[in-house]
């Protein structure tokens, strides 16, 4: 059947009306339907309309890094590079720990540090809430880090709190 | 470097397959972005040709056997289904039974190795208590049947499970011929009381096993459960001639768990 | 020729409407289990495999078997066999996809799925059972629907799609090989470990499929203006009677070679399925039930005059589907776990949300089978008009 609804047989092409009587292209439910469609997709744009969502402000400036002598106080690799590949690199990392026994990275500058993400990053960076939760909610991305790497600050608070009871 | 390494290094290989050789496939597909990242095993690390274990059944005596128990559930925060952190979380018997997750644990001789057993066998083989684990088999039927590689054998010789790639699907638990594979038919935080931060917990959904202790082993540690042992415990490299645990093949009588099936277990007993 | 799935009588939604309230309860149950784990079901470290990869298993044999009319149709060409070869085709369309959505609900991290293809492992069977599986749900859409679409604009269909059909052919039977294979080739398992489990896979399948699919000539008879045909069902009561001999023969060539060479790790499952073992049997009165059934069906179905006679011939064909539903979808799978590798017995039966999620999952079958076999009828009766 071609787009006008003209059948094909070895005879060739006739014009025979479609067998089916009932009306397939019935406007109004088309439209109706496409409203609908429109609506729930752009409905999280109509929900926040006029609201301003402030940017993400995290504040990293955590005891253990300030405890730093202020030339140390760098991450890995440089902080536009960590902005935009951080997934990257760490997801790199849990490749070469789990699969190849390479626990140390060697950045590019030739400095080693140890390849974690719980026993490295968090420990300068131990703020999980400022450091990773604010941009990750403003951008509604939820890695699944957290459900086996402990998040130690909350941890420690846990224990500090069931000690003092 | 835009790009992931390995991804990089795959695509690189692909292209050079494609007869694009492979330093202008290098220029093609990062011009300028070589970088000199590297990644290097920790100083200490041991490093082995071939990691096996014998557990030396005249010395380890139940008390010895529970203290290597408790020092790997520890250090891999195992959880206890019996023992919840909150008894609101408390599970049934038959549920305890299901869903409870073993890296290391006893069972007696005929469990431990069925069909060798025999009316009349000696008195000490009916109260022994044999530790079990995984047995890091040379021909893992584990590995074989992972549809996505998220368990696999290092060049070590060590079988390693890849939490992060595990898609739950279970083949390795039917192919596994030890009981040695657990799956997580719960979340497990809520059963491990005491807890070790420095290592992680796993999540609803995916398999797991004793690793041999990869990450001690990489700082130059010996496994948790032969460091718990007294001497019961004697673990080492088969590729070194003078290591102990080729000693101990060599002077003693060993036993495998079902060496018949031809998986070529790398746990040795000795009774 | 979708719109015809759009033109029906109340029956034709009210049985839609039905179904869609199986699957909604079903939606409910799977997401309890995505949220709490598959510790809802009654699986456990011991049996690790459950009512779902039984259904998997059952129900590749039901999408196989679309191949018993495909094969006399087109390779020996077969003519009775056109006007109900649609029938089969789309039979087996929503028999894979039941076969998928289980093997999706077992694992325990569907966020995970597609690593089966970031990181292709052909040493692994179940990597080949998803390459095999969705080849054959690709295959029978695409010729079903450009075979039905042929008959409708009453044209011979493409020639490719002539290509197409032989490659189904042989592809049915390797759906169930490779999945038979799942099973037998592990070496810790000694229930599974035979070389037959790959032909009896075929063999019941071939029984069972078949079955189903005369029984639902039977409802398209009484309930649509299209008659599938007296001599098509004769024919498949024909090839159901052969393989559930077939069957029921490789059942005993099994038996035989387990219990004449005595190894323990071979006979202590069937102990477990037949007589109990330990005081723990709750699957005995089922399996005796099955074999002796199945039997009792097959040589009532070699007799002419029940074959023939199409009352009977649906009460045969019912119990040949039951008894082989037990006999894969509750024995197969958990007797190979019971007892351990270890020989622990801890016996298994599915819990209430693990069997609400089943149903659900057989609604949806149903649900597209309804609508692709109302297409099918609808577009037969329009040709027949």
């Amino acid at each position: 059947m071609d787009h006008n609804g003209n059948y094909k047989n070895e005879f060739g092409w006739f014009a025979d009306k479609p067998k089916v009587p009932k009306k397939l292209f019935n406007f109004k439910a088309v439209f109706i339907g496409v409203v609908i469609f429109v609506v729930l997709v752009t409905s999280p744009l109509w929900k926040n309309l006029g609201q301003v969502i402030p940017g993400p402000d995290p504040q990293l400036n955590t005891a253990a890094i300030m405890k730093l002598p202020e030339k140390d106080r760098t991450c890995v690799e440089s902080k536009e590079y960590m902005r935009a590949n951080h997934m990257l690199l760490l997801g790199e990392w849990r490749d070469e720990v789990v699969r190849d026994a390479n626990r140390d990275y060697v950045n590019s500058k030739g400095k080693k540090y140890l390849a974690s993400l719980s026993n490295n990053c968090m420990e300068c960076h131990s703020n999980k809430s400022q450091f990773c939760d604010q941009c990750h909610n403003y951008v509604a991305v939820v890695p699944n880090c957290w459900g086996c790497h402990w998040e130690k600050e909350k941890e420690k608070k846990q224990v500090a709190q069931s000690e003092a009871k | 470097m835009g790009i992931n390494r390995r991804e990089f290094l795959r695509l690189a290989g692909l292209s050079t397959l494609l007869g694009l050789g492979g330093k202008t496939a290098f220029e093609l597909l990062a011009p300028g972005q070589l970088e000199a990242q590297q990644y290097v095993p920790e100083p200490g690390a041991f490093k082995a040709k071939r990691w096996a274990m014998v557990v030396d059944m005249r010395k380890l005596d139940e008390k010895t056997a529970h203290k290597c128990i408790n020092a790997c559930h520890l250090t891999h925060n195992v959880p206890d289904i019996a023992n919840p952190v909150n008894p609101a979380a408390a599970v049934s018997p038959e549920e305890q039974v299901r869903f409870r997750i073993k890296w290391l644990w006893k069972e007696d001789f005929h469990n431990a190795f069925p069909g060798d057993e025999h009316d009349n066998l000696q008195e000490k083989l009916h109260h022994m208590k044999f530790l079990v684990l995984c047995n890091h088999c040379d021909n893992p039927p584990c590995v074989r049947v992972c549809p996505t590689k998220a368990t696999f054998r290092r060049p070590d010789g060590m079988v390693m499970m890849d939490m992060h790639r595990c898609i739950g699907c279970r083949y390795c638990m039917a192919a596994c011929p030890f009981g040695a594979r657990s799956f997580n038919w719960r979340d497990p935080r809520p059963y491990i009381k005491e807890v070790n931060l420095n290592y992680p917990t796993r999540e609803i959904g995916v398999v797991e096993k004793c690793t041999f202790c990869d990450e001690r082993l990489s700082k130059g540690q010996m496994p948790a459960c032969v460091e718990a042992s007294g001497g019961a415990l004697i673990f080492g490299d088969l590729g070194d001639p003078k290591s102990k645990v080729r000693d101990q093949l060599r002077t003693y009588f060993t036993l495998r768990r079902k060496a018949h099936l031809g998986t070529y277990p790398q746990v040795y007993y000795i009774v | 020729m979708l719109e015809q799935a759009f033109v029906g009588t109340r029956k034709y939604y009210g049985l839609l409407a039905g179904l869609g309230f199986l699957i909604a309860l079903g939606a409910l149950g799977y997401y309890q289990q995505l949220t709490t784990g598959l510790g809802i079901t009654g699986m456990g470290r011991d049996v690790s495999w459950g009512f779902y990869i039984a259904q998997f298993t059952y129900l590749v044999g039901v999408a196989a078997s679309a191949v018993m009319v495909v094969l006399p149709l087109y390779l020996h060409n077969y003519k009775a066999f056109a006007r109900i070869a649609i029938l089969g085709e789309f039979l087996a369309v929503a028999a894979v996809t039941m076969c998928l959505l289980f093997i999706v609900a077992d694992l325990g991290r569907p966020d995970r799925l597609f690593n089966i293809i970031k990181y292709p492992t052909p040493g692994s069977v179940l990597f080949w059972d998803m390459v095999v599986l969705n080849g054959y749900l690709i295959l029978n859409i695409v010729i079903g629907w450009n075979v039905l679409e042929a008959e409708r604009n009453d044209t011979k269909y493409k020639p490719w799609v002539k290509y197409l059909i032989y490659v189904s052919i042989p592809w049915a039977v390797s759906i169930h090989t490779v999945t038979a294979f799942l099973y037998a080739g592990l070496p810790g398992r000694g229930f599974w470990l035979t070389a037959v489990m790959a032909p009896r896979f075929l063999a019941s399948a071939f029984a069972a499929g078949p079955s189903l699919l005369i029984l639902l000539c039977l409802l398209v008879r009484a309930f649509t203006k299209f008659d599938p045909g007296r001599e098509q069902i004769q024919t498949l009561a024909k090839v159901v009677t052969y393989a559930i001999l077939v069957n029921i023969f490789l059942f005993f060539c099994e038996i035989f070679t387990v219990f004449y060479s005595q190894i323990p790790e071979h006979m202590m499952h069937f102990k477990y399925l037949f007589v109990g073992l330990e005081g723990k049997g709750q699957l005995v009165p089922f399996m005796w039930f099955s074999m002796v059934g199945m039997i009792v069906a097959a040589l009532a179905m070699v007799v002419p005059k029940v074959r023939e006679n199409e009352n009977t011939l649906a009460w045969a064909c019912g119990l040949i589907i039951l008894t082989t539903y037990i006999d894969k979808g509750l024995g197969l799978i958990s007797a190979g776990f019971i007892p351990n590798p270890l020989e622990h017995i801890t016996e298994y039966w599915p819990t209430g949300l693990e069997a609400m999620i089943t149903l659900g999952i057989w609604a949806t079958g149903f649900f597209i089978l309804t609508v692709l076999y109302k297409i099918a009828v609808s577009i037969k009766e329009e040709v027949r008009a």
